[in-house]
């Protein structure tokens, strides 16, 4: 692709100047670097392999509640902590705050991949439109059912400790999910340019074929499935603790938002490139920004309007479309005389 | 000889339709074994049976001696047991010599052969495997816009990528214009001579039959209906009655 290094060094200047240059937006960059990473984790599925997951958005809110329950668990009983009549006085120095934290993020990683593998055992035995009803049944069901666990606050939602010192943190979360966005977007470039990018490709231009052709195609899957799970975890430990207050139905498992916006940033973007679902995301979250602060009242129309248009007319987003128009720049080679050279080619078998 | 494929006695019906009753063949190992039949007589369905895509009613089907009849697609395809489609298929969305590298064998992939990428033999080995079959300056363009009969080579170049001990064509011939078939015959060959693989076909053109098989196997309405050399087979009569309609 032309210009790499410029297009790196836009992104990086964007997300170092950005929060200094506007003070008063930087929590509105700091999601959309969370939209990044949605964008990108969904799209490893969704995009690469074929398989349209509508509940990613569970290992979002599964991580932030692991992280939640291991930094309070660490110091206090989470029940008496979670408890309305507030059985204990609780206060988190400094160093318990990050530590809780540290520890909290990588819980809730390694949780949400576990549970990737093993909601991937039962769910990728669905195939095309079954998967995605499946997945969205999941994520529904998990918010639902976290509403209803006393232990962690139950659909009153529980909050966080608060960040130590004069700051909201809103600084440190900021660097927080800016350094997530880049880690995910440079592990997926290392994993697409190996060998287990062509085996999703496979599974997602024709799984059977794949199958016959002896590829571990259930290894495959619940792997992608586990990376998307692992850097899901993380965001929604860091947009937890970012919020400080956290709830099953609107927080967590916002799965007609958050869970819906992965799919059309990654659309909008171009799915299964690994640019697409970036310029998708910072898209998406600017109309939706907009929309929202000047269309009020209509920014559902106007968003609905956006998908209509994108699936309908555009449906291999910007990315795809630029790779449709100039291949020669993403490396693809494109036969100019396909008519011509077949008949050559003929030729050249007899 | 050895036996590669020993199928005895497979039984397998869809619902009330018998596809194959009571089949019994053998494929012997570094041949060329065809099987013929009149359109409905079971040929697919006792390719499918052999290489794990449903589940056999009765009877046993051994691979190198193993029973495999109780074994997954993926499992059967590690063994070295590979199959074409009757349908062509291919990634579509992906080059040729990507096609070619994921159809690497994965008998000893381990679990971080998977993030691996792929030595510059392996690209070579599949660059020299598209040029045996035609398709080298075709070799960066995305599979789905090649014609049919390129798609049709590239499948039989994925296959030999994957160095299969025995090759199961489901019709490679279908479809293709006359004058390909000629060099797709003799790539055949070739594979079985120069790459020693046993081959299984299925095939129509009876042109193509004669002049490949050393050994053929005639399907007709679920059963064996006979076996032979191909000059037995041209002359043997319940084979003639099969595919003209006996009275």
């Amino acid at each position: 692709m032309m210009n790499k290094f410029t297009l790196y060094g836009c992104t990086l200047a964007f997300g170092i100047l950005g929060p200094i240059l506007f003070p008063a937006y930087i929590s509105q960059i700091t999601i959309l670097w969370l939209m990044v990473v949605f964008a990108l984790t969904w799209d490893i599925m969704g995009g690469q392999m074929g398989y349209n997951s509508l509940g990613n958005i569970l290992f979002f809110g599964v991580g932030m509640y692991v992280c939640a329950i291991v930094q309070v668990g660490m110091y206090y009983d989470v029940a008496q902590y979670t408890a309305h009549s507030g059985a204990v006085k609780v206060h988190f120095t400094t160093a318990q705050y990050f530590t809780g934290l540290a520890f909290g993020t990588i819980a809730a990683a390694l949780v949400s991949s576990l549970l990737a593998v093993a909601f991937g055992w039962i769910v990728f035995s669905l195939r095309g439109p079954y998967f995605a009803i499946g997945t969205l049944g999941v994520a529904i069901a998990a918010g639902e059912l976290m509403g209803t666990w006393d232990y962690v606050g139950g659909g009153g939602g529980m909050s966080l400790p608060g960040f130590p010192g004069e700051s909201d943190g809103s600084a440190f979360f900021y660097i927080a999910m800016f350094t997530l966005a880049i880690a995910t977007f440079l592990f997926l470039r290392w994993l697409y340019a190996s060998r287990f990018s062509l085996a999703i490709n496979a599974i997602r231009d024709d799984e059977e074929k794949a199958e016959g052709m002896g590829i571990q195609t259930k290894r495959y899957k619940t792997v992608a499935w586990s990376i998307s799970a692992f850097f899901l975890g993380i965001s929604g430990a860091i947009f937890g603790n970012m919020t400080g207050f956290i709830e099953p139905l609107e927080v967590a498992f916002p799965t007609v938002t958050f869970g819906i916006f992965m799919v059309l940033m990654a659309l909008l973007g171009g799915k299964g490139t690994l640019w697409g679902p970036i310029v998708g995301a910072i898209l998406f979250h600017v109309i939706k920004e907009l929309t929202w602060t000047y269309l009020l009242g209509w920014q559902w129309i106007a968003l609905g309007a956006l998908i209509v248009i994108n699936v309908v007319f555009f449906q291999q987003g910007i990315v795809g479309w630029m790779q449709d128009k100039w291949p020669e720049k993403f490396g693809i080679e494109v036969d100019t005389q396909l008519g011509v050279e077949d008949t050559k080619q003929t030729e050249a078998v007899k | 000889m050895n036996t590669l494929i020993e199928v005895s006695g497979v039984s397998k019906s869809y619902g009330g339709v018998v596809a194959n009753h009571d089949v019994s063949m053998s494929v012997p190992e570094g041949g060329i074994t065809a099987l013929i039949g009149p359109n409905g007589s079971g040929k697919t369905t006792l390719f499918n049976s052999i290489v794990g895509y449903h589940p056999i009613d009765a009877g046993s089907i051994k691979f190198e001696g193993q029973e495999i009849s109780d074994l997954r697609v993926q499992q059967i395809a590690r063994l070295g047991l590979l199959r074409t489609f009757q349908q062509t298929r291919i990634y579509s969305k992906m080059n040729c010599v990507q096609n070619m590298l994921i159809s690497v064998p994965h008998r000893n992939a381990s679990f971080a052969d998977m993030f691996k990428k792929y030595p510059a033999e392996i690209t070579e080995r599949a660059e020299h495997l598209l040029e045996f079959v035609g398709l080298y300056s075709k070799r960066k363009l995305i599979s789905g816009n090649l014609s049919f009969g390129q798609q049709k080579l590239l499948e039989f170049a994925m296959a030999l990528m994957n160095e299969p001990k025995v090759l199961l064509l489901d019709e490679p011939t279908a479809g293709i214009n006359p004058t390909l078939i000629n060099g797709l015959i003799d790539r055949l060959k070739l594979a079985n001579t120069e790459f020693g693989i046993t081959l299984f076909v299925i095939e129509h053109n009876m042109r193509v039959v004669m002049n490949l098989a050393d050994n053929i196997y005639c399907l007709a309405h679920g059963e064996m209906l006979a076996h032979g050399t191909p000059d037995e087979i041209q002359n043997d009569q319940s084979v003639i009655d099969a595919y003209l309609g006996a009275h």
